[in-house]
């Protein structure tokens, strides 16, 4: 998996951004992660713990906030959230489906100490 | 000390989609046209790659090609080689998928300006591919037939971003317990009518389809 490269754009965006807001420390970092990206949030944790020492986001916690997938049936318009990975439309049954949101996945918002 | 939350709301994958964006106005500036070739190991991405090649090598068509593969070898960027055309190795270090900044390097090496269609063969993999943008105009995932008519099912992001499926080894069908319309289903709630292509690079049956498609955007860069 590419957790690595992940963490490390986590990392490098957290950084930029607590250093504009001039901040001593970085506390707590929040993710959104929509269910049709894949990560896997105790890998992400791991890099992290070794890739942020000595970096002004030590010790910060990662948060996680999944976001449900969102889906239109072309056929009926019917909008409805995904449970299984593969899901035809529960009201026509068509397979002719598009994913609305479901696919973020964003570093929405950090806590910093000045 | 004062504790503050900054929101910023920036995709994770932002610098490598802004390296993307960069390679690919470079692509479009050189009036090339460019695939993103995905598959799992052992597909037949290099024998694809290969059969159109040898099938357009007649008629004046550049095509170079970016070779990726998480060890320092150069077996497929030699037979690319082999067969007339510039070729690059792109060794990603053991990771698991090319990405836009690796793309950006490789492009120095290519002589960009005299080609027509650049094909990236992307490490074989079927999950972190996707998840990396790198600056190519489509997106292709060649899914042969002996891999089972499961894979739609168990590798759903791959197929949501697709512009060409190719499924490749259809010689093989008479031999395999592989359902078409299982399969083509999968795609289906994936990713509706997708552009697909059933070949095989051994017979060469259905090649050209692909190589009309192929063409037809050439054509237009």
């Amino acid at each position: 998996m590419h957790e690595l490269s992940v963490t490390e754009s986590v990392l490098e965006i957290a950084c930029k951004h607590a250093q504009k807001a001039k901040a001593k420390k970085v506390t707590d970092i929040y993710l959104v992660i929509g269910r049709l990206s894949s990560i896997v949030d105790d890998s992400v944790q791991f890099y992290w713990d070794v890739i942020s020492k000595d970096t002004i986001c030590e010790e910060a916690n990662i948060h996680f906030k999944r976001e449900p997938a969102v889906l239109v049936c072309l056929d009926c318009q019917t909008e409805y959230t995904l449970e299984d990975d593969l899901m035809p439309c529960p009201k026509c049954g068509s397979a002719k489906i598009r994913v609305l949101s479901g696919d973020e996945f964003n570093l929405e918002s950090i806590e910093i100490e000045r | 000390m004062t504790g503050k939350r900054i929101k910023i709301v920036e995709n994770i994958l932002n610098a490598n989609d802004q390296i993307a964006l960069k390679n690919k106005n470079r692509i479009e500036a050189a009036g090339a046209y460019s695939i993103n070739l995905m598959a799992s190991p052992g597909a037949g991405k290099t024998s694809f790659i290969l059969s159109t090649i040898n099938a357009i090598l007649d008629e004046n068509v550049q095509i170079g090609v970016i070779e990726g593969d998480t060890a320092p070898v150069t077996i497929d960027s030699d037979k690319i080689s082999a067969a007339g055309m510039p070729a690059v190795q792109v060794n990603t270090g053991g990771q698991c998928h090319l990405d836009a900044v690796m793309i950006e390097y490789a492009l120095d090496q290519l002589p960009l300006e005299t080609l027509d269609l650049l094909i990236v063969e992307n490490v074989g993999n079927l999950i972190c591919p996707a998840a990396f943008k790198l600056g190519t105009h489509s997106n292709v995932l060649i899914s042969s037939v002996p891999e089972g008519d499961d894979k739609p099912y168990k590798y759903p992001n791959i197929y949501r971003g697709l512009d060409v499926l190719i499924i490749n080894k259809i010689d093989l069908l008479p031999y395999l317990e592989f359902n078409m319309d299982y399969f083509r289903k999968g795609v289906e709630m994936l990713n509706p009518d997708l552009q697909t292509f059933a070949v095989s690079c051994k017979t060469n049956e259905g090649i050209e389809n692909w190589l009309a498609w192929l063409k037809m955007r050439i054509s237009r860069k």
